[in-house]
């Protein structure tokens, strides 16, 4: 039985889609099977950031409305074997989702996967309640500003209450990932530092991403940036976020440290 | 002569919550209202001076009916207050307002079963001895308290009238506490905080770490702009003097 995850944000622009793909591509190059399921139905973009646009056929909304087979809607990924993708309609919207049709692709997806990356569009509507709806695992992507947290703070909040591991008195494991750290704006104090942002929403960090160029370069290509160039500091961040996502400890770098180059490691503890 | 605002006062704005008596209608109207006049006529003065809340919630009734219900107990000196449950075609203006939110409540003692009620028609026909409405023990005053041991997050809103809320962990910005009594938080309090809502001016507001967008006690509110900068950041307490919002650090 696969886990489930879903990557959730509240604000838009944060990096939710990368970090779906970048996690699922990191997760897949272990020899896991991993799908990456895009729920952001009429805003579609994973296909796009994964290099499969050109071969989208049957989507997410035509399986839940059983105009296609799970299978035939499944897009492999042509680099990675394990990778597959479950793409959104462009043309349809969220009211297509139907909570029992999700459930019914979720649980299917879990049967056949060791893990389902669900990518939450923004929001806290329809679309980003089912999206959280059966997760196992929710990741938490922030930016260090003020807004993005506070939006983060209110997915917790509903990741709390609205998830069916909720309703059943259960928890959802939840882990923030903080997307386009800038240490050098961050040392000015025009970006929250990872510290004060730890302190308001109080769960464990997955990991750090910095704000790098090689990320947009990645999406361009249309390739996940773990795929794009492995030896880049966004992708070996995601990495490392990927093994502490199946349970690892390791220590968490502050990207763009300098000291923690050489030498001295910032060792923070993940939990 | 004009008046002039010299001081500019905020308005009270408070929450007050009175218990009503739901009447739930059954069809046919007919047989219900003789049901309501047994009743009546078993304890005089049943309805006076008590709040009453039509309940008709799945009742298939349409607008004139419903009128002609309200009329009927208005005859009956039953003065309704609102109408729960109705849609809106079923209201005009000249109706009780719609209510919505109602909280349930225990239920209100029927006075007097049927067998009684013939006893004491046997006894007195005085409609006002058997009206007496019998002594309720008071129980000692306790004030309940709300424990809350996981932060408030943005959005959510924690809401207890009866008493007193403690929260063990922090109040986020955008989340919203309010409480009859008064408001503990053991963490940093970022969101709204509201205490003595319910006419308490001695509830207190305590926290760890102030950094409220608002705090109010019993309807006077202070929002993040008009408080000290000395205390931002500080344990605090916060309690109203008089008319007047008052905090000091704490330890």
């Amino acid at each position: 039985m696969g886990k489930v995850i879903v990557v959730t944000s509240g604000k838009g622009g944060v990096g939710k889609t990368t970090s779906s793909a970048a996690l699922g591509a990191a997760l897949a190059q272990n020899g896991e099977k991993v799908v990456v399921v895009d729920f952001d139905v009429g805003l579609r973009n994973l296909d796009l950031v994964m290099g499969a646009e050109r071969r989208v056929v049957y989507d997410l909304v035509n399986v839940i409305q059983g105009e296609a087979k799970l299978t035939q809607a499944l897009i492999r990924d042509k680099r990675v074997e394990t990778l597959y993708l479950l793409p959104a309609s462009q043309t349809r919207d969220k009211d297509n989702l139907t909570p029992e049709g999700v459930e019914k692709v979720i649980a299917a997806l879990k049967n056949a996967f060791d893990w389902v990356i669900c990518d939450s569009p923004a929001g806290i509507e329809r679309g980003a309640t089912l999206a959280m709806r059966h997760a196992d695992i929710a990741i938490v992507v922030t930016n260090p500003e003020v807004s993005s947290v506070r939006d983060s703070d209110r997915i917790i909040g509903l990741l709390d209450s609205k998830t069916l591991k909720a309703e059943n008195g259960e928890r959802v494991e939840k882990h923030l990932l903080l997307t386009r750290y800038d240490a050098v704006r961050a040392e000015r104090g025009d970006m929250l530092k990872v510290d004060d942002v730890l302190e308001i929403l109080s769960i464990p960090l997955l990991g750090i991403i910095p704000e790098s160029m090689d990320v947009l370069r990645a999406s361009n290509v249309g390739a996940p940036v773990t795929l794009a160039d492995t030896r880049s500091a966004p992708a070996l961040a995601y990495f490392e976020a990927t093994r502490r996502l199946k349970g690892e400890n390791l220590p968490i770098t502050i990207p763009g440290d300098k000291r923690g180059f050489f030498g001295k490691i910032f060792g923070r503890k993940a939990a | 002569m004009t008046d002039v605002l010299t001081q500019p006062r905020p308005i009270r704005l408070k929450g007050r919550s009175f218990l009503a008596l739901a009447l739930t209608p059954e069809l046919p109207v007919q047989d219900w209202l003789v049901r309501l006049d047994d009743l009546a006529a078993r304890s005089a003065g049943f309805f006076l001076r008590r709040p009453v809340v039509l309940d008709v919630d799945g009742l298939d009734i349409d607008r004139q009916e419903l009128r002609d219900l309200v009329s009927e107990l208005s005859n009956r000196n039953v003065r309704v207050m609102g109408i729960e449950g109705a849609r809106t075609s079923q209201l005009g203006p000249d109706m009780p307002p719609a209510m919505t939110d109602g909280r349930p409540a225990a239920d209100f003692e029927a006075p007097a079963t049927d067998d009684t009620a013939v006893s004491k028609k046997a006894k007195s026909a005085d409609p006002v001895e058997a009206g007496v409405v019998e002594p309720v023990a008071v129980p000692a005053t306790v004030t309940p308290s709300l424990v809350v041991s996981r932060p408030v997050r943005s959005g959510q809103s924690i809401f207890f009238p009866e008493g007193d809320v403690t929260i063990i962990g922090s109040v986020a910005s955008g989340a919203e506490v309010v409480a009859g009594g008064s408001i503990h938080v053991y963490g940093p309090l970022r969101g709204r905080a509201m205490a003595g809502t319910t006419g308490n001016a001695s509830a207190r507001i305590f926290c760890r770490k102030l950094e409220a967008e608002l705090i109010a006690i019993d309807g006077f509110y202070k929002t993040a702009d008009d408080m000290e900068d000395a205390l931002r950041g500080k344990p605090a307490q916060i309690w109203l003097e008089g008319e007047k919002i008052t905090a000091a650090t704490l330890g």
